[in-house]
């Protein structure tokens, strides 16, 4: 196990202007502005938390994972981590993590990657892609699928090897973790918050998750 | 086989082709350090493309070679790795831009040098993706063929220098109708220096359909699957694809 690199954020629950639990499976899609910042909760635990940003003022610009991780130099997420676009411009800034690392390598669930990676059976197990996919069909902007790239995955726990093996783990997040974000441009926020029943992203039991934002 | 097309792609180049299932790509690298970005698409439904992480933890790899499928978003095989002499091909590092390329090798304009000048792979693809109606938002996370990037324990990243020696090859075989398209450009973490020119020749043949011994497909489980999907697909584009 590499290192995990905590860090508290000074900011009291209290004072945030919005909160909501979003339940195991379900979707959330939320403007956050530049300067706000936003907070997701592992409430119950080893809950991955798929998450995905586009730029409010230009919806062709979107997070980046390869971006991201050759900007900063490692393929882990953590305080400090600037979330970079598709453009190579930094989109939020990672403030606070007490979880100690997040993955961009694995994606989204998707009904038709449950068929190749488990059976082709899964087909109808519900899954991330699917709740992206209902949360831009109601969001009332010009995204389609066209527009979905790959992702972050909040308290998800993919190590690489130095041989070049991808593996996934046991999380190493515990109930209460959290990740914070400081927005450094108008975004939109989608959120899955991961059905996967077939891996132990999510310890094979699927629990909510907790958004809060305060204000700049 | 003779082949069907052989081209060869100077340092800088950018490529793309329509193809039916069923050809065979090769890559030939004619210098030591190449990097080829490379995207994939169903020719069919272009929504359906290379997903790079899909592809990685169907596999659990963070490395492409040989047995590997790519795969799209929609859990089809687009091409397979036949036969590769490199060993380790990059899907994390992604693709060049113009700037990069400038705080790394230099300005330098047609205006300047002619076709010499610093082209990126960013711009290549648009370039090429625009072709098929295509643009910035189809533009997704790469493969590197020739390039190796290795994360030590920390999850710290780093670009392996001269990887690919003169003569690497890797071949491509595609499992459904595909456009593939390839920006012959400097790896995005490649050091500063004089920019990479590397000429790397595409060789086109047809390949045997893969039986139900084919490497790829018996490579893991996952691999069958990703075939058994494409062949799905194309039970139901025959009239389409004919």
């Amino acid at each position: 196990m590499s290192t995990l690199n905590y860090h508290e954020s000074p900011l009291a629950r209290e004072t945030a202007v919005y909160t909501r639990v979003i339940p195991a499976g379900e979707g959330w899609m939320h403007r956050v502005g530049a300067g706000e910042t936003l907070r997701i909760v592992d409430m119950e635990g080893n809950q991955a938390a798929d998450t995905f940003f586009f730029n409010a003022g230009n919806l062709d610009e979107r997070y980046s994972a390869t971006d991201t991780i050759r900007e900063q130099g490692a393929i882990y997420l953590t305080t400090g981590t600037r979330l970079m676009s598709n453009l190579v411009r930094p989109m939020l800034m990672i403030t606070a993590d007490t979880c100690g690392r997040h993955d961009t390598l694995g994606g989204a669930c998707a009904a038709e990657s449950n068929m190749v990676r488990y059976a082709l059976e899964k087909r109808f197990m519900h899954n991330c892609r699917d709740t992206f996919l209902l949360e831009i069909a109601r969001c009332g902007l010009p995204i389609t699928k066209r527009d979905l790239a790959h992702n972050i995955n909040f308290f998800m726990n993919v190590p690489v090897t130095p041989e070049g093996g991808l593996q996934f783990a046991d999380g190493v997040s515990e109930p209460g973790k959290y990740v914070e974000m400081r927005a450094e441009m108008d975004v939109w926020c989608l959120i899955s918050n991961c059905p996967q029943l077939n891996n132990p992203c999510n310890a094979y039991h699927p629990t909510p998750i907790e958004v809060l934002i305060w204000e700049a | 086989m003779k082949p069907i097309l052989e081209e060869t792609l100077p340092g800088g180049a950018m490529w793309s082709m329509r193809l039916a299932a069923g050809k065979r790509v090769r890559l030939e690298a004619l210098g030591v350090g190449a990097n080829v970005s490379a995207l994939a698409y169903n020719a069919l439904n272009p929504l359906d493309r290379l997903n790079v992480p899909d592809t990685l933890k169907a596999l659990h790899t963070a490395k492409l070679t040989r047995g590997h499928v790519l795969m799209s978003d929609m859990g089809h095989a687009l091409v397979s790795i036949t036969d590769d002499t490199v060993g380790w091909h990059d899907p994390l590092g992604g693709h060049s831009t113009a700037e990069m390329v400038a705080r790394a090798f230099g300005v330098r304009t047609y205006q300047e040098v002619r076709n010499e000048f610093h082209r990126n792979a960013r711009d290549n693809f648009l370039v090429e993706l625009s072709k098929w109606g295509l643009g910035l938002r189809d533009i997704v996370a790469n493969v590197n063929f020739f390039s190796k990037v290795v994360a030590d324990d920390s999850g710290r990243v780093r670009f392996v220098t001269g990887h690919a020696p003169a003569g690497s090859t890797v071949s491509l075989r595609t499992e459904m109708p595909v456009i593939l398209v390839f920006a012959n450009c400097p790896h995005p973490m490649h050091p500063a220096g004089d920019y990479p020119r590397v000429p790397v020749k595409v060789i086109i043949d047809g390949a045997e359909k893969p039986g139900p011994e084919d490497f790829c497909r018996t490579f893991r489980p996952e691999c069958g699957r990703a075939l058994e999907l494409s062949e799905r697909f194309l039970l139901g584009s025959e009239t389409l694809h004919a």
